[in-house]
């Protein structure tokens, strides 16, 4: 059923989308996170903005990818990476801008308080003490925006993009289960591993809460 | 040290102000403690002073300097600060805590560290501790850390919102007693919020007394307070018990003694007839060269030498530091019905119920 001989011939193939596809998923999620942490920076500032905001990036998020992709066409051209990476980004918006302020504003108020009567600079408090706090719900959001995007960047392919898609593309065009399937569990692969990482990143990030469930 | 002239705080949107018009002059290595009913405006009152709150106007001066013309930041590193709810920082230990202010102010390495284990001894830290996280602690022990963060930069001016308010009782009087001693050790100026009344007058140097919308009703030492309240609302706030609270602050050593129906045990039993005859108490107190060796019941005493007879130990012993409050419960929980006193040169004498209620009653 598996043709384990063109998985073997196509090794050096496969391992390119693989690169590829890692690319476009972290690049997609590292802008993501850029974006999303000024928008937070403006939610937090000004409280009014935070409704707007999550707004624009929820109607984002439910436009189809397909009809995103269509859109972006004629801004960037059919085969620019950014045509991609436009779309990839908008869909991490909303997720990340949640839990980056939802996991901010759960730092008890007592806290900043005290942090402040020890006479710490606004500046400072953020870095050194929300911030740090707020990580579980920050890494959180990244873990559902980078598996959200793995899965998505299979559909660049179709503008023009590599990765694991352009194996599902040709495989179900050419009838050829294998490489359809090199693709599909490529992705889910792709997905658990880096959910996994960064599990593993939040634990050695966050000693205290580690020590404190044990 | 601190001082506060004609402060008052209206909150955006409030309608009636949360301070009005609060002066209050707190000199310098006093222990000021505020108290009123909840939501008077302690809280506000404290944090106006460094700076968490801004007043809406007024001027307060922290060691002959208008805290608006400081940084505030700038102003806080020299302020200590303790609240209720301790906020120590979660993600840091409490070697890590209790460096937070020495590490802004730039100490060097080997001086924060010094510092640090300087400090948990001070407030009775074990140095096992030190690497834990503020979750792994006790509430008492969070709370000793709160204290020692606030102490570690050695500030003028410890500012202290009911800090020991999330502890049980028995726990809570321990801390008190302790600060109490750190305090006296120390030598700072501190501000202290609390709503309890018993812990207001038993900590403070001086007690002022706000009532509802910031308005200092009485501020004097707790002695004349309970002594001489301002008016009704001070009465009412001291609340039934003023007349024990007094006593409270009151020491052994402050009221005449009596010596009572006590004699040597060289004494002969005739003589010993006679004293507690002359005192018309129906048990006998035994000195050894001045110390006090028990009672025993009239009935025992007969004509065989004193020295053979088996005095019973007093229950309560009190030192002349104790407090006239446990002098009248030595005096109601004991058989004798008497409360003695022993300092370090052996027996001193003794305190009826007549007697601790002189003391009021002057
Ligand atoms: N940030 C704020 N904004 C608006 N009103 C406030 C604010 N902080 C306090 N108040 C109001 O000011 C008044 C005094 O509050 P404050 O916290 O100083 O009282 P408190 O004496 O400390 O009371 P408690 O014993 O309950 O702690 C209250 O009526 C309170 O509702
Ligand atoms: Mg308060």
């Amino acid at each position: 059923m598996i043709d384990w001989g063109w998985i073997a011939s196509n090794l050096d193939d496969i391992w390119e989308a693989t690169l590829q596809h890692l690319f476009h998923s972290v690049l997609a999620v590292g802008i993501g996170l850029v974006v999303s942490f000024a928008l937070s920076l403006v939610a937090l500032r000004w409280k009014a903005a935070y409704g707007p905001i999550t707004w624009v990036t929820g109607v984002l998020y439910t436009i189809p990818s397909i009809a995103l992709f269509t859109f972006l066409v004629p801004v960037f051209g059919l085969t620019s990476i950014w045509t991609a990476q436009v779309a990839l980004v908008s869909y991490t918006l909303l997720i990340l801008v949640r839990n980056i302020v939802a996991g901010i504003r759960s730092v008890p108020d007592h806290v900043v308080e005290a942090s402040r009567g020890m006479g710490m600079t606004e500046a400072r408090i953020f870095r050194e003490v929300q911030l740090p706090l707020a990580l579980p719900a920050i890494i959180a959001g990244v873990r559902v925006a980078a598996v959200t995007t793995i899965g998505l960047v299979t559909l660049t392919v179709i503008v023009g993009q590599g990765g694991y898609g352009l194996f599902i593309l040709r495989g179900i065009g050419r009838r050829f289960l294998t490489e359809a399937l090199v693709g599909t569990v490529g992705a889910v692969l792709m997905a658990v591993v880096v959910d996994r990482a960064l599990v593993a990143l939040e634990r050695a990030a966050t000693p205290w809460a580690r020590r404190r469930a044990a | 040290m601190i001082r506060l002239e004609e402060v008052t705080k209206v909150f955006p949107g409030a309608d009636r102000p949360a301070v009005s018009s609060l002066s209050l002059h707190i000199p310098e290595g006093e222990f000021v403690t505020l108290v009123g009913p909840s939501g008077c405006g302690k809280t506000t009152t404290l944090k106006m002073i460094n700076r968490i709150i801004e007043p809406t106007s007024g001027r307060i001066e922290v060691g002959g300097r208008d805290v608006m013309s400081m940084e505030p930041h700038l102003l806080r590193r020299s302020i200590g600060y303790v609240i209720q709810q301790v906020g120590l920082l979660p993600h840091r230990t409490v070697e890590e805590n209790i460096a937070t202010v020495p590490r802004l102010l730039g100490w060097d390495r080997d001086r924060i560290e010094r510092r640090v284990a300087e400090m948990s001894e001070l407030v009775g830290l074990g140095a096992d501790l030190l690497e834990r996280y503020p979750a792994e602690l006790s509430g008492g022990q969070q709370q000793r850390v709160g204290v020692a963060r606030a102490l570690a930069a050695d500030p003028p001016v410890l500012l202290m919102d009911e800090p020991f308010g999330a502890v049980d009782p028995i726990v809570r009087e321990h801390l008190q007693q302790e600060f109490k001693d750190l305090w006296r050790r120390l030598g700072k100026t501190v501000v202290f919020v609390t709503h309890d009344i018993d812990e207001a007058v038993r900590m403070g140097t001086r007690v002022a007394i706000l009532n509802v919308g910031g308005v200092l009703e009485q501020y004097d030492r707790p002695e004349e307070i309970l002594a001489n309240p301002a008016n009704d609302f001070v009465s009412r706030f001291l609340g039934e018990e003023r007349g024990l609270r007094r006593l409270a602050l009151m020491p052994v050593s402050s009221a005449g003694l009596d010596r009572g129906p006590v004699v040597e045990i060289t004494a002969t039993p005739e003589e010993a007839r006679a004293v507690m005859d002359a005192h018309g108490s129906d048990w006998l107190g035994l000195l050894d060269g001045g110390r006090l060796l028990g009672w025993v019941p009239a009935a025992e005493v007969g004509t065989s030498p004193l020295a053979d007879l088996e005095p019973r130990e007093f229950l309560v012993i009190l030192r002349p530091e104790d407090s006239l409050r446990r002098a009248l419960d030595a005096v109601v929980t004991s058989r004798t019905r008497v409360a003695v006193v022993v300092g370090e040169q052996g027996y001193l004498g003794m305190l009826d119920i007549d007697r601790v209620a002189e003391e009021i009653t002057e």
